[in-house]
């Protein structure tokens, strides 16, 4: 057992099931906040069985036990919990909220245990639930920030798992069996793999024990974790504009970006504060709002994950601007790659990361999400408390070095869903 | 959950380790009309600071819709002392968020900042309620964001349009008629001095109020007010007329036709909205039949019509009712592949018609309480939520303090008032029905329906 003493005291130890635990004990408020993930999310499909993941961790609450998902929904709903899905390319689980008092931790917990570990994948259900899988997927295919999303996504990431959408495609979803799914359940869904994330009002040895109820009947392991497969460059930049009778153009352009261990992590994070990930006070937003007025929206953006996510810039704009705004996110782009940001910029950026820092660990849910991502990723415990000092420490020839390193403004992939003259 | 109330509930203490971290409100009303009201809440050093102007969607007029919500955009531009986009530039360097929103009764902006920096904040907001500029370029270049604005959340969305359908349908007088972001043609018109009289009209601190929740002591926040809006003057507000919503004679039904795949159906009542904490029972009666039908997975919408019958991949219910204006109960769903939105209709009338003859069962009842002692706790976990509950109640006109009363209120109903509720509000006099019709994404033609593949 750590034990770490800073702004937020985490404790974390392996349970006797192989899970990671990571605890935060506080007694503010009478509730509690459990999460259990797996390394089960979309990246683990194949093109083939594309949205098996998310259908396997969705099927979970839906019968366990001798409960039907009827009961299952009534004695969480008795007892006030809310139970809420994690799922992304790399991860899995659920989120369950409760108040601490006994009788309602306990049911919820049951409720979470049995949830996790006694799945009964009924084939009725699972039918009613691919049905109604592909009718979403199919309504989100109408969409025009849909249709840029899977673009971009199909674009950078081409046979990496990580271009999969997470709910599937309608054919593959069709073809997924109960069958499939216990088979993924039974491989992904086990315990020395699993992350533990505890916050709230109960004691250490309440949470020993709640982890343990919640992963030790977990299936064991019966091979390792495949590792996911690197996450190539483009070779060169690549285009593609695609018709919608929108109003607006949605514009995504980027590149495969930085995983959540990258070293260069933090002068990207400061970095991308500057260009377009500040909100208000970006590059991006004074140039493509502020001053042109060309966009509600607009952002760019690191996603780490386990191998690297996207790094893309985001914006929406009337037909007739989409080509300007394209030119004008290039430029900055472009400027921000070869020069870097200013002093000004730079102590900015700084003073409001870590000056905002206490409003990132303000309540039980930011916390218990944090906890989360550490243990997921293997993150230090000391995360946070080293986060502060490890945003004052980029300078701003590092930001300038990670930029040119990282982002080549001449192999971009850039989607306009909603263009003018496309066919 | 969509329910307004469990949203909005914020208790005293349930228990004795929560009185620790948390206060009751504390208020103070300056001379010049401006309320203050603090909440201390000890769990983080920081505080989340909002000023609420009473002052939305439904005081515009018509030919200028859409204005309040344009002149929360100009706030972000220059005073008189500080160049367009300072605000946030000095809010974001004392590490703190802001941002603000419109609504039909208010417009408010807030920030969440480190509990040391509040002053700034404060300071901050009492200039741009005071001394900002409105320059003509300014506005010409925002307007342009504001229209995307509307494109991106209402034009390209299919059900922000059967949304914005059914109040234009459901509402014939009342200014909740109209949507908050305005109608196209009212922006494409709309000139730098109507965002001017608008500031002007209603910008004042006698239209304001100042609500704070964190790591504070109100004697000092009530200082730091005093110090920062005390010398702005209190204005004569326009008088607002009440344009009430005359009696419904007869159902209404809109259809909408958008590029989408699914069908989709709202159907909403005029219904009576909270005004007496203590003596209304109706508002209670239909914040527990939304409940009963969609408070949770095990409610009954979600337990029927979606896993049960299959008819609906989605299905659902609110009641709005804590409004300066009318209220609203509302039902709505997307029909399963090869149903009907008419089938979904006639579903979604038989939950109501057994409920009005049958009510709802004591355990329904009970898992509407058990919801709503978890939320009294859950919701002191956000003091930004906090603030903002406050800061609803006190814009319509309801006690902030009150929301104990509230949850006590409901968690009294019982099975018959519900049935009654239902049977004398949710009738088809008061009824209108927003249809989506979606079209294939190519080229709409007059004439026979297109095949029902859609191409990408």
């Amino acid at each position: 057992m750590e034990r770490v003493e800073a702004a937020l005291p985490i404790q974390s130890w392996t349970a006797s099931s192989g899970a990671l635990v990571l605890f935060v004990e506080s007694h503010d408020l009478a509730m509690l906040d459990v999460s259990v993930e797996l390394p089960a999310g979309s990246a683990r499909d194949t093109p083939q069985t594309s949205g098996l993941a998310s259908l396997t961790q969705r099927l979970l609450r839906l019968g366990a036990d001798r409960m039907d998902e009827d009961e299952i929904a009534r004695r969480l709903a008795d007892v006030g919990a809310n139970l809420n899905t994690t799922f992304d390319v790399d991860r899995a689980g659920y989120a369950l909220r409760t108040l601490s008092s006994d009788a309602e931790q306990q049911q919820a917990l049951m409720v979470l245990s049995r949830v996790l570990q006694a799945p009964s994948f009924p084939e009725k259900v699972l039918a009613r639930e691919k049905t109604g899988v592909i009718a979403g997927l199919k309504e989100a295919d109408t969409k025009p920030d849909i249709i840029a999303s899977r673009t971009f996504a199909r674009l950078l990431f081409r046979d990496h798992p990580y271009a999969l959408r997470a709910m599937g495609e309608p054919d593959t979803v069709a073809a997924l069996t109960r069958s499939d799914v216990v088979g993924f359940y039974r491989s992904h869904y086990c315990p020395d793999r699993a992350v533990v994330a505890i916050m709230g009002d109960v004691t250490r040895q309440r949470a020993g024990e709640i982890a343990d109820q919640l992963t030790r009947d977990l299936p064991a392991a019966s091979g390792p974790l495949p590792p996911l497969p690197p996450v190539p460059p483009l070779a060169a930049s690549i285009e593609r504009d695609i018709e919608h009778p929108s109003a607006q153009s949605h514009v995504l352009t980027g590149q495969p970006g930085v995983a959540r261990n990258d070293p260069d992590y933090f002068p990207l994070l400061v970095g991308n504060h500057i260009l377009g990930g500040g909100g208000m006070t970006s590059r991006l937003y004074e140039q493509v709002r502020e001053r042109r007025g060309l966009s509600y929206s607009v952002y760019s953006t690191f996603v780490p994950y386990q191998q690297p996510g996207p790094f893309q810039i985001g914006l929406q704009t009337r037909r007739d601007q989409a080509q300007e705004a394209v030119a004008v996110v290039r430029k900055v782009l472009a400027d921000f790659i070869a020069n870097g940001p200013t002093v000004a910029e730079l102590q900015a950026a700084q003073q409001n990361l870590v000056g905002g820092f206490a409003l990132r660990i303000d309540s039980n849910q930011k916390i218990l999400n944090y906890l989360a991502v550490i243990g997921f990723y293997r993150l230090p415990l000391d995360y946070l408390d080293t986060f502060t000092a490890r945003i004052e420490a980029v300078t701003l020839e590092q930001i300038r070095d990670s930029f040119r390193r990282r982002i080549d403004p001449e192999r971009l992939a850039t989607v306009v869903v909603g263009a003018s003259g496309a066919k | 959950m969509t329910s307004w109330m469990l949203r909005t509930l914020v208790a005293l203490a349930l228990c004795p380790l929560s009185l620790l971290a948390h206060g009751k409100v504390e208020e103070r009303v300056l001379a010049n009309g401006m309320k203050i009201l603090v909440k201390e809440d000890r769990r983080a050093p920081v505080v989340a600071s909002m000023v609420w102007y009473r002052a939305g969607s439904m005081d515009e007029e018509n030919g200028t819709t859409g204005v309040a919500h344009v002149l929360e955009h100009m706030m972000f531009k220059g005073t008189r002392d500080m160049p367009p986009g300072e605000f946030s530039r000095l809010i974001a360097r004392a590490g703190g968020r802001d941002n603000a929103f419109t609504s039909k009764d208010a417009t408010v902006y807030h920030q969440q900042l480190h509990k040391s920096q509040l002053s700034l904040a404060l300071r901050l907001e009492a200039d741009r309620m005071a001394n900002l500029i409105l320059s003509a370029e300014d506005f010409a270049r925002e307007i342009r964001v504001v229209m995307e604005e509307r494109r991106l959340r209402t034009d390209d969305q299919p059900k922000a349009l059967v949304y914005e359908g059914f109040a234009a349908t459901s509402y014939e007088a009342h200014p909740y008629r109209w949507p908050v972001v305005g109608w196209m043609n009212d922006l494409e018109n709309m000139r730098v001095d109507d965002a001017r009289d608008w500031y002007q009209k209603w910008y004042a601190p006698n239209n304001a109020t100042l609500v704070v929740v964190g790591d504070v002591t109100p004697d000092e926040v009530f200082a730091e007010a005093e110090k920062y809006f005390g010398a702005i003057p209190a204005r004569l507000l326009p008088v607002r007329k009440p344009q009430l919503e005359p009696p419904q004679r007869g159902v209404r039904r809109i259809t909408i036709k958008a590029p989408a795949e699914l069908p989709y159906l709202m159907m909403g009542w005029h219904a009576p909205g909270l005004r007496d904490v203590d003596k209304d029972w109706m508002p209670y009666a239909l914040e527990m039949l939304a409940a009963v039908l969609d408070g949770s997975d095990a409610a009954r919408l979600d337990r029927e019509l979606v896993r049960g019958s299959r008819l609906a991949l989605q299905a659902g219910s609110s009641y709005d009712g804590v409004n300066r204006g009318p209220g609203m109960f509302i039902m709505d769903g997307t029909p399963a592949p090869g149903k009907t939105v008419e089938e979904l209709e006639q579903a979604l009338r038989q939950q109501l018609r057994r409920i009005v003859e049958q009510g709802v069962s004591d355990e329904e009842l009970s898992r509407v309480k058990a919801q709503v002692t978890a939320y009294e706790v859950f919701q002191l976990d956000s003091m930004f939520s906090q603030a903002r509950q406050i800061g609803m109640l006190e814009n319509a006109g309801l006690p902030y303090d009150s929301l104990e009363l509230q949850a006590r209120k409901l968690k009294q109903i019982t099975s018959v008032q519900v049935q009654e509720v239902a049977r004398s509000v949710l009738t088809d006099d008061n009824l209108t029905v927003s249809v989506l019709d979606p079209q294939p994404l190519g080229e709409r033609k007059p004439g026979p329906a297109a095949p029902p593949e859609h191409r990408h």
